[in-house]
């Protein structure tokens, strides 16, 4: 049964908030601006309370079971870091304030933009980016910035594997780069061959996502970085799939010049349905100068008005990226998951992380093929179409949600036919991807067997599958007046 | 605390199946200099010690609760109903991921559906996404969609110099990706009427602020008409509370609404994150950035939601996507609706009025001060919880003698912005502050600028 909509349970006079009376001289407002109607719906909070229950229990998350979707880092949220990031004195805090009077949060902010670095192994970091995508954004505006500083302005082209997320070739395009594919190898890693074909006097770098979205290793990434720096390229990390190196190997010391991390993967601060994110963004020595503004220093005691943390701007700064400082209250929450682990625990989750999808790549390949079957990092790609089968991924996948498991991303990367992507965390047990392991074992027999039942999946979820082609064509993106 | 789970028979029977000896051999592909290098982090903390630490820390800070505050400027303290964070913290919705696999996302897609109705209602505009990073991100995607919408000749975005000028430093950045260039003039008392004139053939969009950085409510009737008379697109950037009492920027013909969500129901938390509300017509659907949730049935005519028109998104059409945004802004999505819903219409309509109220009831008083003038240049022009005041001395000293000789947190320094305007102090009145708060604000400002101004 489908839930109403707010409009639909809204009736004329309703009110779920109780305001004070205006205890102050009312003043004159002019009448040619106002409004008659706002349009907002009118509910008790009672009402408000068992819609919003009632929408959550159709909605699934971490906290509900596996949701091993690949490239995504969906793993557990720590309940204190919803705790200390709702300490009055980080969420009642004003972007503003005299810095004397938020040095607590200064302090947050330095800490974490020092161990960023640390276990990136950079020069700097920003934490301004409010998301991976924005991270990529910046980071190509800062090469663009560094290479006009340095007469080298003409450059004009980003090299970007075609394994690559699509928010590397969009994010170029957004920097008023050219977007350069190149192909992978047959091992699933970079061609050499086609990079170096394609450097030239107009690179301006390479986006590499290392692990890559195949969970690759980029087995000849110090190869690849000398190629790209020899023809005067800047070497941009994506650090999406860096839940797999966290305290296992430092991009600096491979020589990424710049790479953004995703908090919200690698740091486990929550996905929240879609964001908010915040991605901030290393970069080494040359770049660093480059990156957005502001960023914090923590300065020497000297005499008159002085403040211990204090927001400053990079020297050659390309400028401000969000509103103010950057998710905020992502950092308390990374860093409370950083202060809890420590280096040891961030290097066992990583290790984890990777023996996790390692044993589910071995234990499924016999039914889903796996294309570049070598030990792969955080994550695995392998066919969604069952061996002697004719179903598609997608089937698998919805039938995977009648067994009670959040489906793996389906196709992507676009390099693997009817991929299924697939990313279990460091934090589940044997017992789960045991579970998994039969779910999708199951699946591939009734593959063979049955395939109706995957092309009807699924069937206990609260609605079935939805016409997508009906959405697209009527875009009916808001409540339509008539119905309420 | 440990993040992982694994018995040691487990661990065990794992790397036995995988037919690896250690876990560490999983990572012979990487370089044996950079393999497990020696971190310099700080020792975990055990849970106690974290709650210890991070409260003492987060009390470094003084906070908006402590004592009066009147800080706006582009953060706002407005009253968050309890049934906002009641919702926030479900864990289907926080620990979910983008809506990708609609059957097991249908409360967040019907949210992110309820949340486009809202702002389409409150903003008067025909289609709004499921969200941006904040206000600031917003208006340099619109900037983008003008730009591309009015093709090659146009490379010019005229903004108002009155707009938050974060927003402008956040716009300029991503045009520095561009051949476009920000332009306008500098006198911020310029109104939405002076600038109309200076719209050309070469600009794509005009961009105004209402109520502008400074407070003033903008009267915008009959601009856009003016505006796509010279072939261009007018962009609206407001405050989503205003519109709970003022005209919608879709009534006088607006063609994008951009706004900073955190008003409605989000923390303040040192700014950030926020939510970025964009809105547009129907008309620019297929140039809209960001995720859109639309209306369908399932295969038996069940009513649903999916993410629709993917094909505008980075995921599809990668190069040619409309903008690389992925991740969003989705849970501060699901707190504006939320906060929307728990308000309804009679709610912000009334907070509405009470942030007028009130930001008129200290913009009085202060005016009455012998050493203090309100608005100077323009005392008549209507403005909305926002004003500023010319001080005898430094808005810094006022600010620091508010705080540490009254326990008040003022208001926005201007001179951080505009260096001719050091004497100059932002105040934002909202339905937070009782009155007997604003009367010892304005009995503070007489003090310190009597005490102080005779130097």
């Amino acid at each position: 049964m489908s839930e109403p909509t707010l409009y639909e349970l809204s009736a004329t006079g309703r009110k779920a908030v109780s305001l004070p009376e205006c205890d102050v001289k009312l003043a004159t407002i002019p009448e040619h601006l106002i409004r008659a109607d706002n349009g907002l719906p009118e509910l008790t909070e009672q009402q408000i309370v068992r819609h919003y229950l009632r929408l959550s229990q159709r909605n699934f998350g971490v906290d509900c079971g596996f949701y091993p979707l690949g490239s995504c880092t969906m793993k557990h949220n720590p309940k204190t870091s919803e705790q200390t990031a709702r300490l009055p004195g980080f969420a009642q805090i004003h972007p503003f304030q005299d810095e004397e009077i938020v040095q607590g949060a200064l302090q947050l902010i330095f800490e974490l933009q020092d161990q960023l670095k640390e276990i990136g192994g950079f020069e700097a970091v920003s934490l301004q980016p409010t998301a991976g995508a924005q991270g990529e954004l910046t980071a190509l505006l800062m090469i663009r910035a560094y290479n006009a500083a340095r007469g080298e302005g003409h450059r004009n082209e980003i090299l970007i594997p075609d394994s690559a997320h699509g928010t590397n070739p969009a994010s170029a395009t957004m920097a008023g780069y050219i977007a350069v594919e190149v192909p992978s190898n047959g091992r699933g890693n970079v061609d050499l061959d086609a990079v170096r074909a394609a450097c030239s006097g107009r690179l301006a770098g390479i986006m590499l996502t290392n692990p890559n979205t195949l969970g690759l290793f980029e087995e000849r990434v110090e190869e690849l970085v000398a190629l790209v720096r020899e023809s005067g390229g800047v070497v941009y990390g994506d650090g999406a799939n860096m839940n797999a190196l966290t305290a296992i190997a430092r991009p600096g010391d491979l020589g990424i010049d710049l790479m953004h991390f995703n908090l919200h993967k690698t740091f486990a601060t929550p996905h929240g349905g879609g964001g908010p994110g915040s991605g901030p963004l290393g970069a080494s020595g040359q770049l660093a100068p480059y990156l957005p503004s502001p960023i914090v220093e923590r300065r020497p005691e000297d005499k008159k008005g002085w403040v211990e943390y204090t927001l400053t701007c990079p020297s050659h700064s390309i400028g401000r990226m969000s509103s103010f400082h950057g998710s905020f209250g992502m950092f308390v929450r990374a860093y409370s998951y950083l202060r809890r682990l420590g280096a040891p625990g961030l290097r066992a989750a990583a290790i984890d992380a990777v023996l996790n999808s390692n044993y589910l790549r071995v234990r499924l390949r016999d039914d889903y093929p796996v294309p570049f079957d070598r030990t792969c990092m955080h994550e695995f790609v392998c066919e969604g179409q069952p061996k002697g089968s004719e179903v598609r991924a997608i089937d698998v996948s919805k039938r995977l949600m009648d067994f009670g498991f959040h489906p793996p991303t389906n196709y992507f990367p676009l390099t693997v036919r009817e991929a299924l992507m697939i990313e279990p965390t460091e934090n589940e047990c044997k017992a789960t991807l045991d579970a998994f392991v039969e779910a999708m074992r199951a699946i591939a027999r009734e593959a063979r067997e049955e395939p109706g039942r995957l092309r009807e999946a699924p069937s206990t979820t609260p609605v079935r599958r939805l016409d997508e082609v009906r959405a697209a064509r009527e875009l009916t993106v808001c409540e339509p007046t008539l119905r309420t | 605390m440990s993040f992982t789970t694994h018995t040691k028979d487990a661990r065990r029977a794992m790397l036995d199946a995988i037919g690896v000896a250690s876990a560490e051999a999983l990572f012979d592909d990487i370089p044996l200099h950079a393999r497990f290098p020696d971190l310099e982090l700080p020792p975990a903390i055990s849970d106690i010690e974290l709650e210890r630490t991070f409260r003492r820390l987060s009390q470094r800070n003084v906070t908006l609760d402590d004592g009066p505050s009147f800080l706006g400027a582009g953060c706002y303290r407005h009253f968050i109903p309890a049934t906002v964070d009641y919702v926030l913290q479900r864990g289907e919705f926080y620990t979910s991921y983008t809506p990708y696999q609609p059957e097991l996302s249908q409360g967040m897609l019907q949210a992110m559906f309820e949340y486009q109705s809202m702002i389409c209602r409150l903003t008067g505009m025909e289609v709004s996404n499921a969200s941006h990073y904040d206000g600031a991100t917003s208006l340099a995607e619109a900037a983008l969609l003008a730009l591309d919408e009015a093709g090659k000749n146009r490379s010019r975005i005229l903004i108002s110099p009155a707009v938050h000028p974060h927003y402008r430093d956040v716009v300029a950045t991503y045009l520095s990706g561009t051949q476009a260039s920000l332009i306008g003039p500098e006198d911020t008392t310029l109104s939405a009427a002076d600038l109309v004139g200076k719209v050309c053939e070469e600009t794509a969009a005009l961009v105004i602020q209402t109520p502008n950085f400074f407070g003033y409510l903008e009267d915008l009737n009959g601009i856009a008409e003016k505006v796509h008379a010279r072939g261009a697109l007018l962009v609206v950037l407001v405050d989503p509370i205003m519109l709970g009492l003022f005209q919608p920027p879709g009534s006088y013909g607006a063609d994008i609404v951009v706004a900073d969500g955190q008003s409605l129901g989000i923390a303040p938390s040192f700014g950030g994150p926020s939510v970025g509300i964009f809105a547009t017509r129907r008309a620019y659907i297929r140039r809209l950035v960001g995720r859109l949730v639309g209306e369908t049935t399932d295969v038996e005519g069940q009513r649903g939601y999916v993410l629709t028109l993917a094909t505008r998104e980075q995921h599809i059409r990668r190069a040619k996507a409309t903008s690389n945004i992925c991740t969003n802004s989705a849970l501060g999505a699901l707190a504006a609706a939320t906060y929307l819903a728990t308000l309804g219409r009679q709610g912000l309509r009334q907070v509405a009025e009470l942030c007028y109220h009130k930001s008129h009831y200290a913009a009085a008083r202060i005016a009455a001060l012998p050493r203090c003038s309100v608005n100077p240049a323009t005392p008549d022009r209507p403005f909305f919880k926002e004003f500023s005041v010319e001080l005898p001395l430094p808005a810094a000293e006022v600010n620091q003698a508010l705080q540490k000789e009254f326990g008040i947190i003022g208001g926005y320094d201007l001179g951080r912005s505009y260096p001719a305007m050091t004497n100059r102090l932002l105040i934002a009145a909202t339905e937070m502050n009782p009155r007997e708060e604003i009367d010892r604000l304005v009995e503070a400002l007489e003090q310190i600028t009597a005490s102080r101004a005779v130097r």
